[in-house]
């Protein structure tokens, strides 16, 4: 009895000296830092929290990421310990939260501004925070430490759904969302309380598509075909079309508040580019119904309607590029006009090139199902989505610290300029290696193998797959570095800057 | 003068999008309802459950420039013949497991999924099982003990034991043998059965 009493003394002193060392090591960070809040309002400290918890899943995504490559090249690594199927689900998961998190965060940015008053809901939206950061804590602690159950029902509800890119057990659906309503309650009340703009009506349409496309994916189905249509009714009309619209409304504001673009020119140009985002984007879904059972004239459909997706696309380059020319690039953060440029520019080819390259049915049937889609997959959610949220970290952390001076001429330039140069080289050195491997599948276990077992491991085992996987490796390598840099440049860049930044006006 | 043009205004594009948007959406509802009813349990493209009964093949066919799912005589699993709320059932379970067991992180599943470990797709039709009389018997043994039954193929890559019963196994081999009956519109291409003559 004695002896348990002392062992939980001391547990409970371990416990308190790892509190209080904790609670230094973060007041050390603090003062180091050098972020003041005060500069901030109520609703865009709320939106910091946000971005502060995206940039840690996005360590959490590269480096589980890495973990999944190098199990490609040494399979036997973290065998049965942490296998490719759990680091893979993490890499992936991580970084759909991520950008969800970007994106609230982005849009609780500008709330205030655009709406022109405070935000109704603040404390809900903090709980609503917590709510989902401690979810997303234990959804991940659960993947980790739990990673399967038995084939029953509570194994979906409690442990994991086992579809890709949604694969949150069904209580953490529930929470996503409650936790996108009240996000979706904020905006609707914070506009209508100040002023409403096409900016604000177009966000507010596109959060009631988003919260009720995640329920079409919530449900348990035997029949295989009926289960993968609906799947995709929520990963393709999120990341293709929704979460493409939810990318043009922050990227209107931000070139307004970045440029100083006319509001009418951003919301025109908003408007052409939901007509074809929409336009192309809803029907083009049909490229995922393809091979899984659907009839046939989805073929037609997929194929024509995808095909032209790229179009919104091309339009967001031209008149990101247009309005940066207009404005000779005179703006007042050059890291996020930068970011928000390779974004223009990422989204075309990542998500407009990349997916037009195999998205045609002739050559899908032999590209579906490859590295082809994780090429893909990697420039386009980098390009779309990964460059507008860096963007948005920028100028978050340049109000953070007191509105200061980030255009040219900043101390240590060559930080950001590195981490852009960094994760912009790594993703893309990634894309190509994949690409490659891809290529080589399609060829080998698809046309000549004819897709059986044999042929994917005669594919995979031929050194021009290997050799790829290698090469993404070491791409990831440098993504991962970029990171480093990036979250090192966003901590530091402007701390000892006492310059303002310049106004920029509409013109 | 200076009047902007009906196809710069804002208030075209505004009407615009809403159009096209509802427009499409609408469409996607029709063929919604259109593709489920084509494709519930039973019916031509994606069979009834109770086809785990019956030996089942994949073929190419010289007309339509495409494999087809070729349903043949009785052919039954675990030598039994399911009622029609049995196979359900059976099915169910395989499915319920392959979500639980995460599989689709390695494997993918009518061609989606990751790309670690091969597609189940067509999984029951494949050569790696030697011959019809061992599958059924090999799958289970797999499945139960992968480390112990790797099919590596040279790779070194092998599947972890997903602590997988053997009836969740008989489930999956259920679930994977009815999946191999939906007519994928010829996916994957040039597939060569475990029917198939060398």
């Amino acid at each position: 009895m004695s002896m348990n009493t002392s062992g939980l003394n001391g547990v409970m002193q371990n416990a308190a000296a790892l509190y209080e060392k904790s609670r230094a090591c973060l007041n050390n960070f603090k003062s180091w830092v050098q972020l003041d809040s005060s500069h901030l309002s109520d609703g865009r400290q709320l939106a910091v929290k946000y971005f502060t918890v995206a940039v840690i899943l996005f360590f959490a995504q590269i480096l589980f990421g890495l973990l999944a490559a190098t199990q490609f090249i040494y399979p036997g690594f973290l065998y049965e310990i942490l296998d490719f199927n759990v680091n893979r689900m993490i890499h992936i998961n991580a970084m759909i939260v991520w950008m969800l998190f970007g994106f609230i965060g982005s849009v609780y940015w500008f709330l205030e501004d655009e709406s022109g008053t405070e935000i109704v809901g603040l404390k809900l939206g903090n709980i609503a925070f917590w709510v989902f950061t401690g979810a997303v804590t234990l959804v991940v602690l659960v993947y980790l430490l739990v990673q399967i159950g038995p084939g029953k029902d509570s194994s979906l509800w409690f442990i994991n759904e086992g579809r890709e890119y949604i694969e949150a057990p069904r209580w953490a659906d529930v929470g996503i969302v409650l936790v996108v309503l009240i996000f979706f309650y904020n905006v609707v009340a914070t506009f209508s309380k100040g002023k409403w703009s096409g900016i604000a009506g177009v966000l507010t349409l596109d959060l009631v598509a988003l919260a009720g496309l995640y329920v079409a994916g919530m449900f348990y189905m035997t029949n295989i075909t009926h289960e993968q249509y609906w799947w995709w009714w929520v990963i393709h009309l999120w990341v293709e079309a929704t979460w493409e619209v939810l990318v043009g409304v922050i990227m209107a504001w931000s070139l307004m508040k970045l440029l100083g673009v006319r509001r009418k020119i951003v919301q025109t140009w908003l408007y052409i580019e939901v007509a074809l985002m929409f336009g192309s984007g809803i029907l083009g879904l049909g490229h995922h119904y393809f091979w899984i059972g659907t009839p046939e004239y989805w073929l037609t459909i997929g194929g024509f309607f995808s095909a032209l997706e790229p179009i919104p696309l091309v339009a967001m380059v031209v008149h990101a590029v247009y309005d940066a020319g207009t404005h000779a690039f005179k703006n007042g953060n050059h890291p996020a006009l930068a970011w928000i440029i390779a974004q223009a520019f990422g989204n075309f080819f990542g998500a407009g090139v990349w997916g037009f390259m195999h998205t045609l049915p002739q050559i899908n049937i032999f590209t579906h199902g490859t590295q082809w889609s994780a090429s893909h997959g990697h420039l386009a959610f980098f390009g779309a989505y990964a460059t507008i949220n860096i963007a948005f970290f920028y100028l978050a952390i340049q109000q953070w610290r007191g509105n200061v001076w980030m255009g040219g001429g900043i101390q240590n330039a060559w930080r950001w300029k590195w981490a852009l140069a960094l994760l912009n080289g790594g993703v893309l050195g990634m894309t190509i290696a994949l690409l490659i491997a891809g290529y080589e599948q399609s060829f080998i276990e698809r046309a000549v193998e004819g897709s059986t077992w044999g042929g994917y491991f005669a594919a995979q085992n031929h050194p021009s797959f290997q050799n790829a996987m290698g090469w993404r490796l070491f791409f990831g390598g440098m993504t991962f570095a970029g990171f480093i840099l990036l979250v090192w440049d966003l901590l530091t860049i402007g701390k000892s800057e006492t310059r303002k930044a310049p106004e920029i006006f509409e013109s | 003068m200076n009047e902007t043009p009906l196809w710069a205004s804002e208030s075209f594009w505004k009407k615009t999008a809403i159009w096209v948007t509802a427009g499409s959406f609408l469409i996607l509802v029709v063929l919604t309802m259109d593709s489920l009813s084509k494709t519930s349990a039973g019916s031509k493209r994606v069979p009834a459950y109770t086809v785990i009964n019956k030996k089942i093949d994949y073929q190419y066919n010289k007309e339509l420039h495409k494999s087809m799912p070729v349903i043949g005589e009785n052919e039954f699993l675990f030598g039994k013949e399911y009622t029609e709320d049995e196979a359900r059932q059976l099915v169910d379970l395989g499915k319920k497991t392959t979500q639980a067991k995460n599989c689709m992180n390695c494997h993918t599943l009518l061609g989606n999924g990751a790309y670690y470990a091969p597609d189940l797709t067509k999984a029951w039709l494949d050569k790696g099982w030697i011959s019809r009389e061992m599958r059924e018997d090999m799958m289970v043994k797999f499945l139960m003990d992968p480390e112990n039954n790797a099919r590596t193929f040279g790779s070194n890559r092998k599947m972890p034991n997903l602590d997988i019963t053997e009836q969740e196994a008989r489930g999956i081999i259920a679930f994977l043998k009815w999946m191999s009956s939906i007519d994928t519109n010829g996916f994957p291409y040039n597939f060569k059965t475990i029917e198939a003559e060398e």
